[in-house]
């Protein structure tokens, strides 16, 4: 209960992040170290965590920035209202189910943003219309959503008759929020780039997905062939390395809760712009399931620590408990009744 | 003593003969701007060692649908001296492991592999190089280990499937220190295990442009009399346009695991 109403707050403020460090470039220009192949050093690991909103507030309207007051102000009561929920759970038997409390949660800026929204396109900072007829269904923490097969959602269900009517991150398919595109969430906003002088790989901790971006301009893969997390191919523009990537299985969204994402063509951008920061742009372009493309940016600032193995699977007692306690609950309400339970 | 000395002995010559193999392949094999060899690529066995690590015969599979082609091919081995030294205890536990196979044997279930399991099941992996960190990335299951080359000494935080890796540089072969395993993990479908204590030094050795000799030694005095080793060639796979492809195999044992739990499954 405590995570759903921690959550909920969040929602509620729907307020954006703080920042120290202006997102406008500095009068010196930054010179990207390199690799020993000569490439834009972008190895090693990158907190993507962000409380800015992804689309604008209405309360902006066409305002782009804060002030570096208005965000340290924000921040402050961002992290004052999460020390009092932690304080809150201290010693309380918050959850019986293991589920996460408010020491999990790691969703506070990274002191890199003063934008009002994540969308940087559409200027208005809000993703474009879906296309009619399009399904969304967006899963979420509490009741089951009224949905249809396939579930294409990350977390929930949309009942608990077998595996496939939860969300792919309950199966352990896919992580809560890594992507592709991997976009800031409540918890585990960590991605590890690795570099060779032919291929890099994205390796977000969640769900121990490794991207392998082959750098070498082969071709695309057969049309065919479909991945869970798409196929990618690498270029540099300059000193960004863009990575396009396609064949997304029918099984994913095409972005968040919308479409599916066989059609989508993702494209990301990495840039170094700092010792200390990668920005991260990413943009969605499908035309069956969004009215137009649209671009979001996501400052990331360089983890000291180290990637974790992500086992899920191995540790997934959370979907047979699911599944088992709807059976055992038919079970029982069949006695209630007088019936024969089988 | 006797075993001593007789395992130095294949210790050595073993070592003399991956010497020579290197010493060939020294000046053909490609190497990074620091002069390490670049063992970047894509990489399989070959063989049936994921079957069994010790010598086998052919046998028929245990799907009868699938007929000859789920059939186990026979294989040499690939322990040096042949046979696992199991303490007595634990030779009873594989042999009980092997009578059980199907409901026990982790990879039927789609979890992490493991070291050295992970390196001759019948999928390619790759090798991403860097001067400080390595990352060893697996068709099957997606499963990953990042080497780290630059902080000897340090320790598992934290026990995982994949384990906490060191790696460093003896020469030409690039010697990788496995720990903090998690003990469920095996190490074939032939009921060979081990258990929380484990400890594996792997080493790759360049022995021409398109091959690595593997060695693995194998420690845990918890099951085994004495260290062990096993070793085979990594081929580089030369497909055209080679790249690992989707294996995440969740989906795929989800009706075995969970199937039961259905609505309407018999009880």
């Amino acid at each position: 209960m405590r995570t759903l109403l921690a959550i909920g707050v969040i929602a509620a403020l729907g307020v954006p992040a703080h920042a120290t460090e202006p997102a406008k470039p500095s009068a010196k220009k930054y010179v990207v170290p390199r690799t020993e192949s000569g490439q834009p050093d972008l190895r090693g690991v990158w907190n993507y965590g962000s409380d800015t909103p992804f689309e604008r507030p209405a309360q902006y309207k066409d305002r782009e920035f804060l002030t570096p007051e208005e965000a340290a102000a924000i921040s402050k009561q961002i992290r004052d209202r999460s020390a009092q929920l932690e304080a809150g759970d201290a010693g309380t038997p918050i959850d019986p189910t293991g589920g996460y409390n408010q020491f999990w949660m790691d969703y506070f800026g990274q002191g890199a943003n003063l934008r009002t929204s994540l969308v940087i396109d559409p200027p208005d900072g809000r993703m474009p219309p879906v296309q009619p007829g399009v399904k969304v269904e967006n899963g979420g923490l509490g009741p089951d959503t009224n949905g249809t097969l396939p579930v294409r959602f990350r977390v929930g269900g949309i009942n608990k008759d077998g595996p496939e009517s939860r969300g792919l991150s309950e199966r352990c398919l896919m992580g809560y929020s890594s992507g592709p595109p991997f976009v800031p969430s409540l918890y585990n906003n960590i991605v590890q780039i690795f570099q060779t002088g032919t291929h890099a790989v994205i390796m977000t901790e969640m769900i121990h997905d490794a991207r392998i971006v082959p750098l070498d301009g082969r071709p695309p893969l057969d049309p065919a062939l479909t991945q869970w997390s798409g196929d990618s191919r690498g270029r540099w523009e300059g000193d960004t390395l863009v990575v396009e990537t396609r064949n997304f299985t029918d099984k994913t969204t095409s972005f968040r809760g919308a479409g599916a994402g066989k059609d989508l063509h993702l494209t990301e951008r990495f840039t170094r712009v700092g010792p200390n920061r990668v920005d991260y742009q990413f943009t969605i372009d499908d035309p069956k399931t969004y009215t137009k493309p649209f671009t979001a940016l996501i400052p990331m600032v360089r983890a000291d620590g180290d990637l974790y193995e992500y086992a899920c699977h191995e540790g997934n007692y959370g979907l047979p408990n699911i599944l088992s306690g709807a059976r055992q609950d038919e079970h029982e309400a069949t006695a209630k009744q007088g019936g024969t339970p089988k | 003593m006797k075993l001593v000395a007789w395992i130095s002995l294949v210790g050595i010559s073993l070592a003399g003969l991956a010497l020579a193999n290197a010493a060939h392949a020294a000046d053909k094999i490609a190497r990074t701007p620091d002069g390490k060899p670049d063992l970047n690529g894509i990489w399989q066995t070959m063989g049936s060692a994921h079957w069994n690590l010790e010598p086998h015969n052919a046998a028929a599979g245990p799907v009868t649908a699938l007929g000859a082609l789920g059939a186990i091919p026979g294989g040499l081995g690939v322990v040096e001296g042949g046979r696992i030294p199991y303490k007595p205890e634990a030779a009873k536990q594989r042999a009980d492991n092997k009578a059980n196979w199907l409901e026990r044997d982790p990879l039927v279930k789609c979890y992490l592999p493991g070291v050295p399991r992970a390196t001759y099941l019948p999928h390619p992996f790759q090798i991403v190089q860097e001067p400080n960190t390595m990352l060893i990335t697996y068709e099957f299951a997606g499963a990953d280990r990042i080497v780290y080359m630059n902080r000897p000494g340090s320790r598992a935080q934290v026990d995982s499937w994949m384990g906490y890796n060191l790696g460093r540089w003896e020469g030409d072969t690039l010697v990788i220190d496995v720990t903090g395993q998690m003990p469920d993990s095996w190490l074939d479908s032939a009921g060979n295990f081990h258990g929380p204590n484990l400890q594996v030094q792997e080493r790759y050795t360049p022995a021409g442009v398109n091959v690595l000799l593997y060695q693995a030694t194998i420690t845990d005095p918890d099951v085994f009399t004495r260290p062990w080793k096993i070793s085979m060639p990594l081929y580089r796979r030369l497909d055209k346009n080679m790249q690992l492809l989707d294996f995440k195999c969740v989906e795929f044992v989800e009706e075995l695991l969970y199937g039961k739990y259905r609505k309407g499954a018999a009880q």
